[in-house]
């Protein structure tokens, strides 16, 4: 006699402490192999592209900083650069220096959320995180110093960056930079050979190169796959074809390589922070811009290399105050093309762990 | 540095490899005729000039006559950007064919913009909102929407008067004539989940 | 053990209590009574466990807590008493006064019973257990059988709990809680039987008199007993590594997702109190119970055996701390692939000494230290050869991220 089976439907999400945010999948599982797997997104939905067409380019900053809540500098970058593109505004040298700076930061208090939450989702009850997060923490501290807020923290403007730095941020930073090799060195210690995350990990939510460049991907999951593309260094903005930094590189496409990658970009920004706190030039830090700038009538398309991608806003200007259109290319959105072909055929644990891996962040996804 | 092509190079381009497409160059983007974009898509996509192999960025602009599809398309082996638009003009049903079988990426993109936009795409293959929920009315940045983001602002270009009543989202003006069907209630009694 | 056997002796607080069923014995005329002091026993017995679990649950609460925050560089609770230590106190009075919320669809006798019939195995375990010497409430000479058989009742209430939830999650959690706890029974039963084999003994007080005898923790002897009896019981327990039953940052809670409140205590309660009862067997058989070497002449035995128990809990936690969780078919494949063939071989090899032992008669001081250096010998090359059989080095090797600097010339074609 045979037994029958049906599939059922479990929806991971919208509350879920692995999701990232509001996010739901509908799984039709049989047993523990997922089937089919379906995300609908909407649930952070804020409408932020069509509240910035009723403030002027200036008050939009604040939006690119509550989309990515979790890289606000980069979003911020990428906003002021489109504009100054647009207006075609240069910004001093200082300027440039400190929005790298900031954005090299950023990105490393990302991915040590990003390496954090990945290994939480593979179960390891929150130790790397927090060994991670004091590290956060420090990086978070210098930001307050500067621009008074920690997470959204609105400091780029257009023609430069909001404030220069207070005294006390040099030593602090420099502080910060001498003790972080041996801090990545402990957290290669105790994760790179730890077994069970790479039996978690390898060969899970694999991905091809050809797949990857198809589906739009971008970021640390397209490096994983083998693909060289960072576009500090084949498009390089802010005085980043000044540093000399490498680009890390996986093989097989795989969460374990997506962390790997990860964890050698804090090595590779690091290297990047030390060359331009050493060359931080003086000068002004920001140039004169009107309060409600009008660009001329036109459309630019800016991109950032931010920790989860490319990061490309879309502007068109019909001569007013404010944007007649703003588009956030969003890298959280797109990195989720490919989350059916990574999941289908897998358990719903290894779901969790490859849906962690992309490293999204709702706001972005949603806006 | 990545560069920027002008819309003659990539329109000259794709008049050598696709003979008889509808190509327009105007400034650094390349205006196609919406029946010739797959074939011009996968053109450039295959093509060892161009290689345009990611398609970075797919949106739409509403520009009150005409609504444009944007697509940033970018070569990783010759790093360089394209820019294609599209250009639709019937607002009540505004259709452009899909570029899902060239590049998979564009599949969530565009039901962004049908979401958003209201623009449908031919040939993809599971077109359904994905923002706001089924059953929704209206498209939001649409220039018409509620009345808000009123083009009264914009000088010289013609507008839409704010509705004075009808306020809400599912009876509020919206495009089409006829009211979009609501989905079975979930919490209902017998819900499937 | 010397001394005075007043029951004011607390060395063995088995006398106050033999003092009292003297009593309740004596009155009328000697003969009529018998069946009071039998009741008043079992009553006593029951009392100190039920008394003992409770205390000891809420120090294992602020414990756990306390030793995993440590591990994750940041202090546990310590805002409520002096070092946090009222904490446990108020999750338990946060616990009760929450709305208990059932599902609607579920079966709701069976919802209700789980969280009650989970506690009667771990109590039924602790009855067993050797406080002290000849100090358990049941003095069971098949105790080994007997905590493997009411142990592995665990199960059945999983399944209970996370079916009466008709929830996807719970069900989901269960099966794999049911699918895990029956393949490590095998690997735990077998280890334990390596300890009954060199012990001849299975009641645990028996065990302990035999390491006294012998002057000799069972550990050394069998080392890859204890390794395979630690792994299988803590996935039998469903702590990490192994909780993928109740994996939070997956299926959110697993089968016990659908109780709040007290029901939830008793689950959460019942986890730390299983975990107590496996580190306090671990404590009896491998560690010398309430024997240390002679110490318990001077220090009572429950304190040394209380001490073992929470150093093999301290263990137990530290694992919770550090390891990430496996995925239910790398567990079970390892219960099945690799425990369950060492631990058949190590009975093997277990016989093959004491049948040496026994029959040849050789004198104990020669052989142990000989049979300690062949097995820890055996177990390493076992556990290396193994690995390398199933090219786990290959597989496992870690790698770093090749770093590329001038990316267009690597840029796919």
């Amino acid at each position: 006699m045979t037994i029958r089976t049906e599939p059922f439907v479990v929806n991971i999400g919208p509350q879920h402490p692995s999701t990232h945010g509001v996010f739901r999948m509908r799984c039709v599982l049989d047993g523990e192999t997922v089937v089919d797997a379906d995300m609908v997104v909407g649930y952070l939905h804020r409408s932020l592209e069509k509240l910035a067409e009723e403030r002027t380019y200036t008050q939009n900053i604040p939006f690119t900083d509550r989309m990515d809540y979790l890289s606000a500098m980069s979003g911020n970058l990428g906003y002021v650069m489109a504009v100054e593109k647009l207006a075609g505004i240069r910004v001093p040298e200082r300027a440039q220096y400190l929005r790298v700076i900031m954005a090299e930061l950023q990105r490393i208090a990302n991915h040590s959320m990003a390496i954090g939450t990945f290994i939480n989702d593979c179960g390891a009850w929150q130790t790397p995180l927090m060994w991670m997060f004091a590290e956060r923490e420090k990086i978070l501290d210098l930001f307050e110093m500067t621009c008074g807020a920690r997470l959204t923290c609105n400091y780029m403007r257009i023609g430069g960056v909001a404030f220069d730095i207070p005294d006390e941020f040099i030593p602090a930073i420099n502080s910060f930079l001498a003790d972080f090799p041996r801090k990545i060195d402990e957290y290669e210690k105790m994760l790179l050979e730890n077994e069970i995350l790479i039996a978690r990990a390898k060969g899970n939510g694999v991905i091809t190169k050809e797949m990857a460049i198809n589906a739009s991907i971008t970021g640390p999951m397209l490096r994983s796959t083998g693909v060289p593309y960072d576009i500090r260094k084949v498009d390089p903005y802010a005085v980043y074809d000044r540093f000399d930094f490498a680009i890390p590189v996986g093989e097989n496409g795989d969460s374990y390589d997506r962390f790997l990658v990860r964890l050698a970009e804090l090595r590779e920004s690091h290297k990047i922070l030390v060359q331009a706190v050493r060359d931080l030039p003086g000068g002004p830090y920001k140039v004169d811009v009107p309060l409600a700038i009008r660009p001329p009538v036109g459309e630019a398309y800016a991109r950032v290399e931010s920790p989860k991608g490319e990061l490309g806003f879309y502007l068109v200007s019909d001569g007013g105050a404010a944007p007649y259109r703003f588009h956030v290319r969003s890298p959280s959105l797109i990195n989720l093309s490919l989350l059916r072909e990574m999941i289908v055929g897998h358990s719903v644990a290894d779901a969790i762990v490859a849906f962690g891996s992309i490293d999204i962040v709702l706001g972005e996804v949603d806006r | 540095m990545t560069l920027e092509l002008t819309g003659e190079q990539v329109a000259g381009r794709i008049a050598q490899i696709v003979p008889g497409a509808r190509v327009e160059a105007v400034g650094l983007s390349c205006y196609v005729h919406p029946d010739d974009l797959v074939a011009v898509a996968t053109a450039a996509r295959d093509d060892p000039e161009l290689r345009f192999q990611m398609l970075t960025n797919l949106t739409a602009v509403d520009y009150l006559t005409h609504f444009e599809v944007i697509y940033h398309c970018v070569s990783l082996a010759k790093n360089h950007l394209g820019l294609f638009k599209v250009r639709v003009y019937d607002r009540d049903n505004a259709v452009v064919p899909s570029v899902t079988s060239v590049w998979w990426g564009a599949h969530l993109q565009e039901r962004e913009v049908y979401d958003l936009m209201g623009i449908r795409f031919e040939g993809h293959p599971d077109l359904r909102r994905l923002f706001l929920w089924e059953g929704f009315a209206g498209h939001p940045l649409r220039k018409d929407f509620l009345g808000i983001s009123g083009a009264t602002r914009h000088a010289g270009l013609p507008h839409f008067p704010k509705q004075e009543q009808g306020y809400g989202v599912l009876n509020g003006p919206r495009w089409s004539a006829e009211p979009q069907p609501l989905p079975p209630d979930p919490f209902a009694p017998g819900a499937p989940f | 053990m010397i001394g005075l056997s007043e029951w004011y002796d607390l060395r063995d607080l088995g006398n106050p209590v033999h003092a009292l069923l003297q009593w309740i014995d004596g009155w009328g005329d000697g003969s009529t009574f018998h069946w009071v002091a039998y009741i008043v026993s079992g009553l006593i017995g029951a009392a100190a466990i039920g008394l003992f679990l409770g205390v000891i649950m809420l120090f294992l609460i602020w414990l756990e807590r306390r030793a995993v925050a440590r591990i994750q560089i940041r202090r546990g609770p310590n805002r409520l008493g002096p070092y946090g230590l009222l904490q446990p106190l108020a999750d338990a009075l946060k616990l009760m006064q929450k709305e208990a919320i059932a599902p609607r669809l579920g079966d709701r006798v069976v919802y209700t019973l789980a969280p009650l019939v989970i506690f009667i195995p771990t109590l039924l375990v602790f009855a067993v257990l050797p406080f002290g010497n000849k100090m358990q409430v049941a003095n069971i000479n098949v105790a080994v059988l007997y905590i493997v058989a009411v142990g592995s009742a665990t199960p059945l209430v999983v399944f209970m709990a996370g079916w009466s939830s008709s929830n996807k999650y719970a069900l989901l959690g269960s099966m794999r809680a049911v699918a895990m706890a029956i393949s490590y029974e095998i690997p735990m039963v077998l280890a334990l039987l390596a300890m009954v084999l060199w012990t001849g003994h299975m009641d645990l007080n028996g065990i302990v008199h035999w390491q006294q005898e012998h002057h000799v923790w069972l550990l050394f002897l069998q080392p890859l007993a204890l390794l395979i009896y630690f792994i299988s019981a803590s996935a039998e327990l469903n702590r990490t590594p192994t909780d993928i039953a109740e994996a939070e940052s997956e299926i959110v809670a697993g089968y016990h997702i659908e109780y709040s409140g007290m029901k939830f205590g008793l689950f959460y309660a019942v986890e730390m109190a299983n975990a107590l009862a496996v580190s306090a067997l671990i404590a009896t058989l491998f560690l010398g119970g309430w024997w240390l070497y002679g110490l318990d002449r001077w220090v009572p035995g429950y304190l040394i055996f209380l001490a073992k128990t929470l150093l093999v809990y301290n263990l137990l936690i530290l694992t919770r701390g550090t390891l990430p969780r496996l995925r239910i078919d790398q567990l079970l494949a390892f219960a099945w692939k690799y425990l369950l063939p060492l631990a058949l071989v190590n009975i093997v090899v277990v016989a093959l000494e004491v049948l040496l032992w026994q029959q040849n008669g050789l004198a104990q001081e020669v052989f142990f230290p000989v049979c300690v250096v062949v097995n820890v010998a055996l177990s390493v090359a076992l556990i290396v050869g193994y690995s390398r059989a199933f090219d786990r080095r290959k597989i496992m090797a870690p790698r770093r991220a090749r770093l590329v600097q001038d990316p267009l010339a690597y840029m796919p074609q």
